[in-house]
């Protein structure tokens, strides 16, 4: 067994595992945060992205015990005080999912790029950026839609605060 | 995955005292973007992961000369971005900007991939393209001498990389041919330009792994120019046929991506 202390969502959490547990498991079995879905488990599908130290990752692909000391933001930490999160608001106002497991992935893929990349997003970069997340439902014409909204809420939002 | 003894040093020398310790049986977890997946199948059992996240000066791109020192635990999203490596080597940015998807370059690291030596990774390509020389606890090893084979390569026994040098070429450029589901090199092709010595290096094709092109390099040596590869072809012994391309495909695909690698270089 080994200790673990990270933030999560804002929260630090401490606790001694099997080294085996991956960030995933770590999410959904000890803290209970089951927005994190693991779909392939292959690191192929982009399910179980999360933010570390505010950068995307595969979940299922990374050692808790290895992020000893690190920030965590999964999908349960972007709506703040009741109010969605002006990305996944596009989703919902866009359509951007149909059964919904691949979402969680792809809202915090879709902050990342937005983070990494700005605002302005055309489709092709939207397209090119989504290459690790996989959606079996939609054929990807309104998650892509969603993705170039939420960006622009985004930045909309954070002019607004400043 | 199978229990391992899970250990997190914080230096090089630790690192290589656990190794040591763990005799055959210790892995060493830079990214883990291959590791872990490898070891969930069961394909991989360490009895020790020795975890290299926390080692201090693993990390980091610095310019010194005409040489690009890039540690070993630096991310191939922070090569793709650095704005060092994109004015000094701009094929190995983009190169980088290539492998896996946008969430895996955010783990994945250039010391990981170059030890691992998959035959269709894409930095051994840049370290035998560009005549990189990787540095471990012990030693300096020429690209040239590292890459000994499909998964294998020239790293002894409780020996780690800290770094890759990769001196700065005139000029350089990455094509591959990625697998349509997987991402993954059909063939890729880095060909590097420094002074007179022209080299070309193909990943993804061969069945021993990474290898150099002698004829292309002696073609584009007189002029570096796409024309000059007209005519040349690979043979299609000695390398990689699946499901996804026969041997003689990939041979073609050879010519095909190193021209398109040349006129890259040349800015067209």
């Amino acid at each position: 067994m080994a200790s673990v202390t990270m933030t999560v969502n804002g929260k630090t959490v401490t606790a001694t595992i099997d080294p085996r547990t991956l960030l995933s498991s770590f999410l959904r079995e000890h803290l209970r945060l089951t927005g994190t879905h693991v779909g392939c488990d292959t690191s192929q599908c982009g399910a179980c992205v999360v933010h570390v130290d505010g950068r995307a990752i595969k979940s299922c692909t990374a050692l808790a015990v290895s992020l000893d000391g690190a920030h965590v933001t999964t999908i349960e930490g972007l709506a703040s005080d009741g109010h969605l999160h002006p990305m996944q608001e596009a989703f919902r106002e866009h359509h951007g999912l149909q059964c919904g497991f691949c979402t969680p992935g792809m809202i915090m893929s879709a902050v990342d790029i937005v983070n990494r990349k700005g605002a302005m997003l055309d489709e092709h970069t939207i397209r090119e950026e989504l290459e690790g997340n996989i959606c079996r439902c939609t054929g990807y014409h309104n998650i892509v839609k969603a993705v170039a909204a939420g960006a622009q809420a985004m930045a909309a939002t954070k002019v607004a605060a400043e | 995955m199978y229990a391992f003894n899970y250990q997190r040093p914080k230096t090089v020398r630790q690192a290589a005292g656990l190794l040591a310790k763990a005799g055959g049986d210790g892995k060493l977890l830079a990214g883990g973007q291959t590791l872990l997946p490898t070891m969930k199948q069961r394909l991989a059992s360490p009895a020790m992961l020795i975890d290299l996240n926390q080692v201090d000066g693993m990390g980091g791109i610095e310019l010194k000369g005409r040489n690009l020192h890039i540690g070993a635990m630096t991310k191939h999203a922070d090569v793709a971005n650095s704005h060092i490596v994109k004015t000094a080597i701009p094929g190995l940015a983009a190169l980088a900007e290539g492998i896996g998807d946008p969430a895996v370059r955010n783990r994945g690291t250039i010391g990981g991939s170059i030890a691992n030596n998959d035959p269709a990774a894409d930095y051994p390509a840049a370290c035998l393209g560009l005549g990189a020389t990787i540095v471990t606890n012990k030693r300096k090893i020429p690209a040239d001498e590292f890459f000994t084979g499909m998964f294998d390569t020239a790293l002894e026994d409780g020996e780690i990389i800290t770094k890759v040098i990769f001196p700065v070429p005139q000029k350089a450029a990455y094509e591959k041919f990625p697998n349509p589901a997987s991402r993954y090199a059909m063939v890729g092709v880095f060909v590097g330009k420094k002074g007179s010595d022209v080299r070309v290096a193909v990943t993804g094709a061969g069945a021993n792994g990474v290898f150099r092109l002698p004829e292309f390099e002696a073609a584009l040596k007189t002029r570096f120019n796409a024309k000059s590869l007209d005519g040349l072809s690979v043979p299609a012994d000695g390398l990689n046929g699946d499901i996804h391309a026969s041997p003689d495909y990939r041979a073609h695909l050879i010519g095909v991506m190193a021209k398109r690698a040349v006129n890259k270089a040349l800015g067209k």
